[in-house]
């Protein structure tokens, strides 16, 4: 099998990443500010994390002081995803790939590399892979730092305003998949129903919100794990 | 050491251990369809959980959030990128939020 393993080719594919990234992590870096994280900090949080997700569920536990257990579990929910990818990815490294790459390339194993890298015919070298890497790391870096700083010059209503730019990116991954399977839209349903159980009920409104987001999703997608089994090899594109 | 730097090492350990054994550990595909299944759907389910209903209180008016929310709906619909998606979004709500303050 042929080894894609030219860095420049890896710079190109990665750089709409980048330019995506660095939109994101600008609206990012205005909600970890907002929230009461320094600049340095979010900063540190984007080079050392790379998952709008994560990001977005850890700021408001290390806000309100939550405990680190509640943080460490939200993080491995909302990651365990990347396991799976990891795993596909796995099978798609060549033989430059030595076992020090894997630790590296492991770092930076996002949906949208991981993709980029799933699509290539062949397999992936390890100069691809840094190519592909460096790109979006500083888009999602710079990003963040830049809206942390602008955080304290824009105005309200602007910052306000881009206070939907997280979300409706994961609205963007959410609907066109709920639009073409059945079984994942129930499911969100589901997960929606209950996190909006959570949200209102008074009774359960002092649960932390890292507990929220776990205990919903991992229910609704554990009844549907087993009422509507993903039928073959899961696609992950 | 301020114990912000604490919950920060802590969570980029818990994101880098699970991204990377799998792929310096795991060599074969995982099988078992309960897994497989429940690992298809929970990003879907945690991305929901998180953006409803957070998104109606992510604005400094419920209205113009209502907005950014339904436009972001419909590209998301008509499958457009993250970016497209995030940035009208962003766009209609700093468009009715102008108007609620007009008004």
């Amino acid at each position: 099998m042929k080894e894609n393993n030219s860095f420049l080719k890896g710079i190109i594919d990665g750089l709409p990443i980048c330019f995506g990234y660095l939109s994101v992590a600008f609206a990012f870096g205005i909600f970890a500010t907002g929230q009461g994280l320094t600049v340095l900090e979010s900063v540190v949080m984007s080079m050392t994390n790379m998952i709008s997700a994560g990001q977005l569920a850890a700021v408001p536990i290390i806000a309100t002081g939550g405990g680190i257990v509640e943080l460490a579990l939200t993080q491995f929910i909302i990651n365990l995803r990347y396991s799976l990818m990891s795993v596909s990815l796995s099978q798609k490294l060549g033989k430059s790939v030595r076992l020090l790459d894997r630790f590296i390339i492991a770092f930076e194993n996002t949906d949208e590399i991981f993709a980029v890298a799933s699509g290539q015919k062949g397999t992936v070298g390890k100069r691809y892979f840094y190519g592909l890497m460096i790109t979006p790391f500083l888009g999602w870096s710079l990003g963040t730092l830049l809206g942390a700083v602008a955080g304290n010059i824009l105005p309200q209503i602007v910052i306000s305003s881009l206070g939907v730019a997280i979300y409706g990116m994961f609205i963007a991954i959410v609907v066109p998949v709920i639009k073409e399977e059945k079984a994942t839209a129930l499911c969100v349903i589901l997960a929606i129903a209950l996190s909006c159980v959570f949200y209102y009920l008074p009774i359960l409104k002092g649960i932390p919100s890292g507990f929220v987001i776990i205990i919903c999703s991992v229910i609704a997608s554990a009844v549907f794990a087993y009422f509507a089994p993903v039928s073959e090899e899961v696609d992950y594109e | 050491m301020n114990s912000t730097w604490i919950y920060l090492l802590v969570m980029a350990l818990v994101t880098y251990l699970v991204r990377m054994i799998p792929l310096v550990l795991v060599k074969e595909k995982i099988k078992n369809k309960f897994i497989c299944s429940f690992l298809y759907y929970i990003p879907y389910a945690v991305l929901s959980v998180m953006t409803i209903p957070a998104i109606f209180y992510a604005v400094d008016n419920k209205i113009s959030a209502f907005f950014g929310f339904l436009v972001a709906m419909i590209f998301a619909f008509f499958k457009k990128s993250l970016v497209t998606v995030a940035s009208f979004a962003c766009l209609a709500v700093f468009i009715s939020e102008i108007i609620i303050h007009i008004i």
